[in-house]
């Protein structure tokens, strides 16, 4: 295996956490801050990416048409913490998972409504269709290029937001200790809805910049949301950091599994039977990490919570 | 709940039922001297992995249903058409109730050779005779042959065959191999590897409905060949192509294919890459016979000026043929064997010009090599080349027990 | 007889009735639909034992299912039919699958606890999907129903429901008599309140471990079935949404109330079958239910009727 072969897959790993992190992150503010599992995350990072593809085939504009996915799902997300979510904080987990089940199941039929049952063409955009050489023999796709330095810059603007400024501080203090932080003068409540809207306008990106790596249909948000759930314990609840490191892990391990692993085992077996043991692997390892960490760090890696 | 008053004598209800049961039987009667509506199932590929390329398959089905206006062999017909999202599961349950509750006289629709896989032992158990608008799985060819499956659109393994019959003329040494896992897929690369000779760097097997090709990507370009050979129907064919183009990859390899990612739906979707791309197919929109051009005529006219794909074209076919057979056992489509013997003789006037299958019920058919070019209006589409294979059955056949 | 014995021999009556009668209605296919309802309504049941009665949230029941499932596809790809092998066995390995996954996750709680359940039955799921032999993702069609010997003919369609019938009949009383047992009001008191029975000296983890074994061999028995009905299992069968549906049908019927399992699973499976027939967009409406019942009703529907025990939330 040479080293540009194992730089590109690399990249490739990296690509994939850092979009799961723009998914993580949000989660994890919400669930730390209000003790809320909202399942519908995935809802919001599919109709960034439905928006984002209707909006770059008629406008021509990958910009414009992040910036009205982004847009339009915190419009959307604002009315589902109003109409829904504020009922839900006084709730156990259960009926939060009922409730946002549900959301998932009308997002589903209304995204069905709105662009039919068939999958949507998200086509990058045109600018970015070719390759550049990062180093000498790589030529990289520009496309994911542009999904790394996305992930890296949204990351370093959480990490500045959160640990650097006034605002991160006080959702900081809400996860970590809520009824100290009300006692203290932080106004969680309001602190809250614009967490809420942060993730939901986060899941949007994610979901607008993978759209043409993805299949933009009907069900994507449930495919995603199981590992960004696993991000999110691994990482614990309610810290940005741990998010980060966790959604790398993630990445890793995936690469490893997806890339890494096949190519090991075709030596030995059939490549049919390579290509089923590498996603399965993947797979298996992502959950058998989250459980792992769970024994020796039973509230995840770098829990925000007291 | 009716109290005791008001209940009528038990005497009254009991001759009440047995009036109502011999009108109901004499109706019976009496509808089964008018010929029963012929109830075609037809499962879809709506949303799902292939929902495009089940686009193309509806557009073709529609066509044939228009043309004969909603009817087979001069009978009304029902079309029951539900989508089962390219998932086994979804496809089984609903070809269930289409044999219990829609008691279906004959079958088509799946595009993909899992679905087929799943739901022809139902449909052959109930005596419903499959005709395949695309799936040609090798598994219904050989042994496990059955006399009420009829792959009507080709054998999967003969399409790669051909493919790699022209690779290995072409002189290509060293081919790296992709297709999803899955039963087609196999069929795919099993079929490409018994014709092309030269050094076979890689097999990837990638899951069906993959968009994200850039682990395979790395993985060709440290393989380092001069050719890949690729069976991508449908989307991920469309994503692989401008992937492999965007990871900077179509300088120093060729690609080559079968005629499942070249053809109409791709195209539209990638364009200009695709220029000079060989590829092989049982059918194209320029076969010179009479009944593919009425066909490829009516189709533009019917969906604004664009060419048919071949799924199209097979679905279109299927329903000729059920026409011709529904004909020919005489209107009557609960006749299953008179249904099947007409089915087999394959009676009719197909796209692909003279048809006829073999024992196992799979085509023996011309495969044609085709160039994507750009026709006289400037659009970009495929032109025939060649013939590669001429009458080629496939290469199951002498294992199916069936004359 | 007791009132309380009128309702429920009622309804076995009818259902038992319901294969005679259906054929005068032109309904023979609904049969089938019957025989998943009953066989959705033991694993519901099964389900409601450790979350109604047990208070454990688990998002992973689905995988005990296909555990079942599976291990039929295992034995019938060996080439045994015989039920009284597939059947029992596929009771057993779902239980000890449930058992070992049980000794993982029961050492959490809360949301940790649901989401261990749910990466275990994802970790199900993958293998089902990676298992070539068995078919992968595109599912195992069995090649027959399973042989019961006795002269009784599986493949008759009402045949096989009278079997399933009684099977689920004798299961959902079986574990009726559970939860009026000592063990069960062991169980509904460490959902009550956890600390206090470890302070009365209560084995907690063994109990809820027991529970957890129990819940997994009657989802495993209702997936064989599943899967000897239906002649077909694929991996679909485990993915989380399913195991989510379950969880949404438990407590729609009514959480810790003995019929709340199948309560729930007949009013989710009737309502979207009636739903498709008017609509593709049947998810829309099941979503607002959800949603309401969450809100309005989260004790399910058969708690909104009966007067409020003096039972801890």
């Amino acid at each position: 295996m040479t080293g540009i072969l194992f730089l590109e897959q690399l990249l490739n790993g990296l690509g994939f956490g850092l979009m799961l992190f723009l998914l993580a992150a949000g989660l994890t503010l919400v669930f730390g801050i209000m003790d809320v599992l909202n399942l519908a995350h995935g809802s919001l990072f599919m109709s960034g990416a439905y928006v984002a593809a209707q909006a770059h085939q008629q406008s021509g504009s990958f910009v414009a048409a992040i910036a009205l996915a982004v847009l339009v799902t915190v419009v959307v997300a604002a009315l589902l913490e109003v109409l829904l979510m504020r009922q839900l904080y006084k709730r156990d987990h259960l009926a939060q998972v009922l409730a946002t089940f549900g959301v998932i199941l009308v997002a589903d039929d209304i995204v069905k409504m709105i662009w039919g049952p068939s999958p949507v063409m998200a086509p990058t955009p045109a600018a970015l269709s070719g390759p550049i050489e990062i180093i000498d023999g790589l030529p990289y796709p520009a496309y994911r290029l542009v999904i790394l330095g996305a992930g890296v810059l949204v990351a370093l603007a959480l990490y500045l937001l959160v640990n650097h400024t006034r605002v991160g501080m006080r959702v900081r203090a809400g996860a970590s200790d809520r009824p100290m932080a009300e006692l203290m003068g932080v106004h969680v409540g309001r602190i809250f809805n614009g967490v809420f809207l942060l993730g939901a306008a986060l899941a949007a990106l994610a979901g607008a910049l993978m759209g043409p790596i993805v299949a933009v249909q009907v069900g994507m948000g449930e495919q995603i949301l199981i590992p960004a759930l696993v991000v999110l314990v691994i990482g614990g609840i309610g810290s940005v950091r741990g998010a980060f490191v966790a959604a790398l892990l993630v990445g890793l391990v995936d690469t490893i599994g997806r890339a890494f692993l096949p190519m090991l085992l075709r030596a030995t077996l059939p490549p049919a039977t390579a290509a089923d043991l590498g996603p399965l692997f993947a797979e298996v390892a992502m959950y058998a990490l989250m459980v792992v960490v769970l024994i020796f760090r039973p509230s995840g890696l770098f829990s925000a919570r007291a | 709940m009716r109290s005791k008053s008001t209940q009528p004598p038990v005497a009254t209800v009991l001759s009440r039922t047995l009036r109502s049961l011999m009108l109901a039987s004499a109706f019976g009667v009496a509808g089964a001297a008018l010929a029963a509506p012929v109830k075609v199932g037809l499962a879809l590929d709506i949303s799902g992995p292939f929902a495009a390329l089940g686009a193309e398959a509806r557009a073709g089905f529609a066509l044939g249903i228009k043309q004969l206006g909603g009817k087979l062999g001069g009978q009304p017909v029902e079309f029951v058409q539900a989508d089962m999202a390219g998932s086994p599961d979804q496809a089984k349950q609903l070809v269930d109730r289409m044999i219990q509750r829609d008691k279906i006289d004959l079958f088509s629709g799946p595009i993909g050779s899992n679905i087929a896989l799943a739901v022809g032992p139902t449909l052959f158990a109930a005596k419903v005779p499959y005709l395949s608008s695309n799936a040609g799985p090798s598994q219904f060819a050989g042994a496990q042959c059955n006399a009420y499956f009829f792959g009507t659109a080709y054998q999967n393994d003969q399409f790669h065959e051909a493919a790699g019959k022209f690779a290995q003329d072409r002189g290509f040494k060293k081919m790296v191999m992709i297709a999803p896992n899955y039963p087609a897929g196999k069929d795919a690369l099993g079929g490409a590897k018994r014709q092309f000779k030269g050094q076979v760097a890689d097999e990837l097997y990638t899951k069906l409905g993959q968009i994200d090709y850039a682990a395979e990507l790395a993985q060709i370009r440290a393989a380092k060949p001069d050719s890949i050979y690729f069976f991508l129907p449908g989307a991920m064919g469309i994503n692989f192509i401008k992937q492999f183009v965007g990871a900077g990859l179509s300088k120093d390899i060729t690609l080559v294919t079968s005629g499942f990612s070249a053809d109409e739906d791709v195209i539209g979707a990638v364009g200009e890459p695709m220029l000079g791309l060989f590829n092989t197919s049982h059918w194209a929109h320029d076969l010179d016979n009479a009944a593919n051009k009425a066909f490829v005529d009516a189709f533009k006219k019917e969906y604004n000026g664009r060419y048919p794909s071949v799924y199209a074209a097979q679905a279109y076919d299927v329903i000729l043929a059920m026409d011709a057979a529904v004909k020919q056992a005489g209107g009557n489509a609960q006749n299953r064997e008179a249904v099947i013997a007409a089915l087999k003789k394959a009676n009719y006037a197909s796209t692909r010009g003279s048809f006829k299958y073999a024992n196992n019920h799979y085509p023996i058919e011309n495969f044609y090599l085709r160039v994507i070019g750009k026709d006289a209006q400037g659009k970009i589409t495929n032109k025939t080349v060649s013939t590669l294979l001429t009458n080629y059955g496939d290469t199951y056949s002498d294992k199916c027990p069936m004359k | 007889m007791k009132a309380r014995f009128v309702l429920p021999l009622v309804l076995l009556v009818a259902l038992a009735a319901f294969p005679l009668v259906a054929p005068l209605f032109g309904m023979e296919f609904y049969i089938g639909f019957v025989r998943r309802v009953l066989i959705m309504a033991l694993a519901a049941a099964s389900l409601n034992f450790i979350l109604g009665f047990g208070g454990m949230v688990a998002l992973g029941h689905a995988g005990f299912i296909g555990v079942g499932a599976y291990t039929v596809v295992a034995f019938a790809d060996a080439g045994v039919m015989s039920a009284w092998v597939l059947w029992p066995m596929a009771a057993l390995v779902a239980g000890l699958v449930a058992a070992l996954i049980g000794t993982v996750a029961l050492r959490t709680r809360g949301v940790y606890f649901i989401m261990t359940t749910l990466a275990f039955a994802q970790m199900l799921y993958f293998i089902a999907v990676s298992l070539r032999k068995y078919g992968g993702d595109d599912g195992y069609t069995l090649p027959a129903r399973p042989e019961l010997g006795l002269g009784i003919d599986l493949a008759n369609e009402s045949t096989f429901y009278w079997v399933v019938l009684v099977l689920v009949a004798l299961a959902l009383g079986w574990m009726h008599r559970a939860t009026r047992s000592r063990f069960g009001h062991a169980l509904m008191g460490i959902r009550d309140n956890e600390t206090r029975m470890r302070a009365l000296g209560y084995a907690v983890f063994r109990i809820q471990l027991v529970a957890f074994a129990i819940a997994g061999a009657v989802a495993g028995l209702a997936g064989a079935l599943l899967a000897g009905g239906n002649g077909f299992i694929s991996p679909g069968a485990m993915h989380w949404t399913q195991s989510a549906t379950l969880v949404v049908m438990v407590v729609i019927g009514g959480l810790g109330r003995s019929w709340g399992g199948p309560v729930g699973a007949a009013v989710w499976l009737l309502l979207e079958e009636v739903l498709k027939q008017y609509s593709e967009y049947w998810h829309l409406p099941l979503g607002l239910l959800l949603i309401a019942v969450a809100l309005w009703a989260p004790k399910g529907l058969a708690a909104l009727s009966r007067k409020k025990k003096a039972v801890a939330a």
